[in-house]
C-alpha cells in the first residue's frame, strides 16, 4: 500500500511538473494556433534567472519575480522581434520559427550564465511530509499547487473575461476578430507574455526538485507538449489532465513493471490516445466548413 | 570558434609598440565539447588548457620555445570534431592533438590522428580508445570498468554480496552499467536489483522505492553523471532507504555536493581523484604538489572549483609538454615514442606510466575511495 503511495506520490511530483509547462502551450496555441516550442527556454529561463539573482543575493521571492518579469518581456520581445515580422506566414512556418528562437534562447543562455547545473533552495525546507508510509516534498506541493492555480486561472480567463475571449477569437479568425474591434496585435503580444511567465513560473517553482541548466528547455517542451497533446490541445483541462496522466503512468510503469519502458509506456499511451481520439482527451472539434 | 593564443600575443606586443612579432614555435591542437550536452566537462577542460598554455609560455615555454594552442569548439559532435581533427592536422599543422571530451567525439579524432601519424591524447572514459592499443593514441581518464572494481572492492571490504543498481540512460551511465554488471562477480558481488532512469527525469523516487523493497539488496550504487545522480540522492535521502550508498566519478566534484544538498550527500562514497582531497593528502604524496599547483591556478583564475574533468586536460598537457621537453624535438614521431616511455609522472588524476600495451597508464590505486562527511569530502580508506 505504501508502494502505491509512494508511486503515486512520484508520478504527480512529474506530472505537476509536466501539467505546469504544458499549461503554457495552451495560450500561445490559442492566440495563433502556433504551438510554441521554445516554450521549454522559458521554463529554462525561468529557473536560471532566479538562481542567477539569488546567487547575486536577492532574496529568492523577489528573485522569483524578476525572473517571471524578465522571462514575459523576453517573451513579448520574440513575438514583436521574430513571430510579427512573420505574419501572414503559415502556421508552419511559425512554428519553425519558434524552434529557431529555441536555439537561440539555449545559445545565449550558456553564454549569459554558464554551463553547470544550478539549484536554488526548496521555499518550504527538504523535510520530506510522511503520509502512509510514503514521503513527497514540500517542494512537490508548491508545483501542484502551481499547476492547479495557473489552471484556475486559464479557465477563468478564457471563459469568464472579455480579453480571454478575444484571445479565443483572435485564433478562431483574426479578420473577423479584427472587424469587430479585437487588437489581435495586442493579443499576440499578451499571449507571448503570459505563455512566457507561465513557463517562468513552471521553472521557478520546479528547480528546486529538477535541477536547472541552460539545456534543460528541451526535455521539458517535450514532456509538456506530450501532456498538452494527450489532454488537448489547447485546452486548459487538458493540458492539466494530459501532465498528470503522463506523470502517473511513467511512474506506475517505472515501479510495477520495469524502469526501462516507462518512457516507452507514455508515448505508447499518447498514440493510443490520439489513434482514437485524434484531439485529445479534451480538445475540441474542429468542423472545416466547405 | 576559433580560438588561438597568437592573436593575443600579437595584439599585445602591438599595443606594447614592439616591432617584432613574438610568434609561436610548438603548435598544439585541441578539440574539446566548450559548448553542446558534454559543455559541463569541456568547459572546464577548455579553460584548463588555456591557463596552463598561458601559464607555461609566461615561465618560458618548453626550453625557449612558446607554445601556441589552437582550441576548437566540437560542441560534442562526432562529425565536427573529425573536421576539426583533419583542419587541426593540415592547416594548423600541429605537433600533436588533445581532446575529444566525450567518447564519440574521440573515436572521431583517433581516426584522422592514427591516419597522420599524430599523437592523441583522449579525456574521454571509454576503455574502446586504447583497447586495443591503437599506436598513437593515449588516453588520462581512469575507466569506467576501473570505477567498477574500485567500487566493489570496497564493498567487498565491507562485506557486501548483494547491492541495487540505478543507472542512467545516457553514454555514460548505460557504460558503467554494463561494465558494472560484467566485473561484479569478480568480487562476489550479485547484482539484485537493475533499475534506470532517463537523464531528464525529475523524480526517481518509484525506482528507489522498487530497490528498497528487493530482499537481498545491502547498499545501492548509482552509476551517472549531469543532474539525475544529484536527483537520486536527494530521493534517497528523502525516503530515508538507510543503506549506504555509492555513487560513480562522474560526479566527483564540489558542485555535486551542493547540488544534492549537503544533508542529503552525507555518507554517500564514490572513487574520486587526489584533487578533491588536495588538503588531505599526506605531505610525502607525489601528487600532493601538481593537485596543489592546479586547484591554485584554476580556482584564482576562473574562481570556480576544480574537477575531476578538467584534471583530465591538466594531465593530458602535462604529459605532453613533459614528452615534448623529453624528446628535445618537435616531431611528432619523436613525441609519440617519448609519451610511451613516460614513467611515474604524478598527474591530477593519477601516476601515469604508459607502455607500448597500455596506452592509459593508470591502475586502481589512481581512485581514492571518498565519503561526503559534513558536506566536505573525506578518505574513506
Amino acid at each position: 500500500m505504501s508502494e502505491l503511495l509512494q508511486f503515486l506520490f512520484s508520478g504527480v511530483t512529474v506530472g505537476a511538473v509536466y501539467a505546469l509547462v504544458a499549461l503554457g502551450f495552451t495560450i500561445i496555441y490559442n492566440a495563433s494556433d502556433v504551438v510554441n516550442f521554445a516554450q521549454g527556454e522559458f521554463v529554462m529561463l525561468g529557473g536560471m534567472i532566479t538562481w542567477f539573482a539569488h546567487a547575486a543575493g536577492l532574496p529568492l521571492p523577489l528573485a522569483a519575480l524578476i525572473a517571471i518579469a524578465a522571462t514575459a518581456a523576453l517573451g513579448v520581445a520574440m513575438n514583436k522581434l521574430a513571430i510579427e515580422p512573420a505574419r501572414g506566414a503559415p502556421v508552419v512556418s511559425l512554428i519553425i520559427i519558434t524552434i529557431g528562437a529555441s536555439i537561440f534562447i539555449q545559445g545565449a543562455a550558456q553564454l549569459v550564465f554558464d554551463k553547470q547545473i544550478h539549484s536554488f533552495p526548496a521555499f518550504s525546507g527538504d523535510d520530506p511530509i510522511r503520509i502512509g508510509g510514503a514521503t513527497i516534498l514540500p517542494q512537490s506541493l508548491w508545483v501542484i499547487g502551481g499547476a492547479l492555480a495557473t489552471f484556475v486561472g486559464l479557465w477563468v480567463f478564457f471563459t469568464r473575461t472579455l480579453l480571454g475571449r478575444a484571445v479565443l477569437a483572435t485564433s478562431n479568425n483574426r479578420l473577423a476578430a479584427q472587424l469587430v474591434g479585437i487588437n489581435t496585435n495586442f493579443v499576440m503580444t499578451l499571449s507571448f507574455a503570459l505563455s512566457a511567465g507561465i513557463g517562468a513560473l513552471a521553472g521557478v517553482l520546479a528547480t528546486p526538485i529538477t535541477l536547472t541548466s541552460y539545456g534543460v528547455g528541451i526535455g521539458f517542451a517535450l514532456k509538456g507538449f506530450a501532456g498538452a497533446m494527450l489532454g488537448g490541445m489547447g485546452n486548459p483541462k487538458g493540458a492539466l489532465v494530459g501532465g498528470f496522466a503522463i506523470g502517473l503512468i511513467e511512474a506506475m510503469t517505472a515501479g510495477y513493471l520495469s524502469s526501462q519502458y516507462k518512457d516507452a509506456a507514455a508515448f505508447i499511451m499518447i498514440l493510443l490516445v490520439l489513434f482514437f481520439m485524434p484531439q485529445g482527451l479534451f480538445g475540441r472539434k474542429s468542423t472545416d466548413r466547405v | 570558434m576559433k580560438k588561438t593564443l597568437i592573436p593575443v600575443a600579437l595584439g599585445l606586443a602591438a599595443s606594447l609598440g614592439l616591432t617584432t612579432a613574438a610568434l609561436a614555435d610548438i603548435r598544439l591542437g585541441a578539440s574539446i565539447s566548450a559548448t553542446g550536452p558534454a559543455a559541463f566537462l569541456g568547459d572546464p577542460e577548455a579553460k584548463t588548457l588555456e591557463i596552463l598554455v598561458e601559464q607555461l609560455n609566461a615561465a618560458g615555454g618548453i626550453g625557449g620555445e612558446n607554445i601556441a594552442l589552437v582550441l576548437y569548439d566540437d560542441a560534442g559532435d562526432p562529425n565536427k570534431a573529425r573536421t576539426f581533427a583533419t583542419r587541426l592536422v593540415e592547416d594548423d599543422e600541429v605537433v600533436a592533438i588533445i581532446g575529444g571530451t566525450t567518447t564519440g567525439t574521440s573515436m572521431s579524432i583517433l581516426a584522422v590522428a592514427e591516419d597522420a601519424e599524430i599523437p592523441f591524447i583522449s579525456l574521454a572514459g571509454a576503455i574502446d580508445i586504447i583497447d586495443p592499443v591503437k599506436r598513437h593514441t593515449f588516453k588520462t581518464p581512469h575507466t569506467d570498468r576501473m570505477a567498477c572494481q574500485k567500487i566493489f572492492e570496497h564493498m567487498q571490504g565491507q562485506g557486501f554480496t548483494g547491492i541495487g543498481l540505478i543507472s542512467g540512460t545516457d553514454g555514460f551511465g548505460a557504460s558503467m552499467q554494463a561494465q558494472c554488471k560484467d566485473v561484479a562477480g569478480d568480487f562476489g558481488i550479485q547484482i539484485v536489483a537493475d533499475e534506470t532512469y532517463d537523464p531528464k527525469d525529475a523524480d526517481m523516487t518509484a525506482q528507489l522505492t522498487k530497490i528498497r523493497n528487493t530482499a537481498g539488496v545491502q547498499a545501492v550504487l548509482n552509476p551517472g553523471f549531469g543532474q539525475g545522480p544529484s536527483i537520486v540522492t536527494r530521493n534517497y535521502r528523502q525516503l530515508d532507504i538507510g543503506l549506504p550508498f555509492y555513487q560513480s566519478h562522474g560526479v566527483a566534484s564540489d558542485g555535486f555536493i551542493e547540488l544534492a544538498g549537503a544533508d542529503a550527500a552525507e555518507g554517500v562514497r564514490l572513487p574520486g581523484t587526489a584533487l578533491l582531497v588536495a588538503d588531505l593528502l599526506a605531505d610525502d604524496d607525489a601528487q600532493k604538489p601538481v593537485v596543489t599547483a592546479y586547484k591554485a591556478a584554476f580556482e584564482g583564475k576562473t574562481g570556480t572549483p576544480v574537477g575531476t574533468f578538467g584534471g583530465y586536460a591538466h594531465d593530458a598537457f602535462m604529459i605532453l609538454t613533459d614528452a615534448i621537453a623529453r624528446a628535445g624535438t618537435a616531431e611528432p614521431a619523436a613525441i609519440r615514442d617519448a609519451i610511451e616511455a613516460t614513467t611515474g609522472l604524478a598527474g591530477t588524476t593519477g601516476i601515469y606510466s604508459f607502455t607500448a600495451t597500455d596506452h592509459l597508464g593508470l591502475d586502481l590505486s589512481a581512485f581514492r575511495m571518498l565519503e561526503i562527511s559534513g558536506g566536505k569530502w573525506t578518505l574513506a580508506e
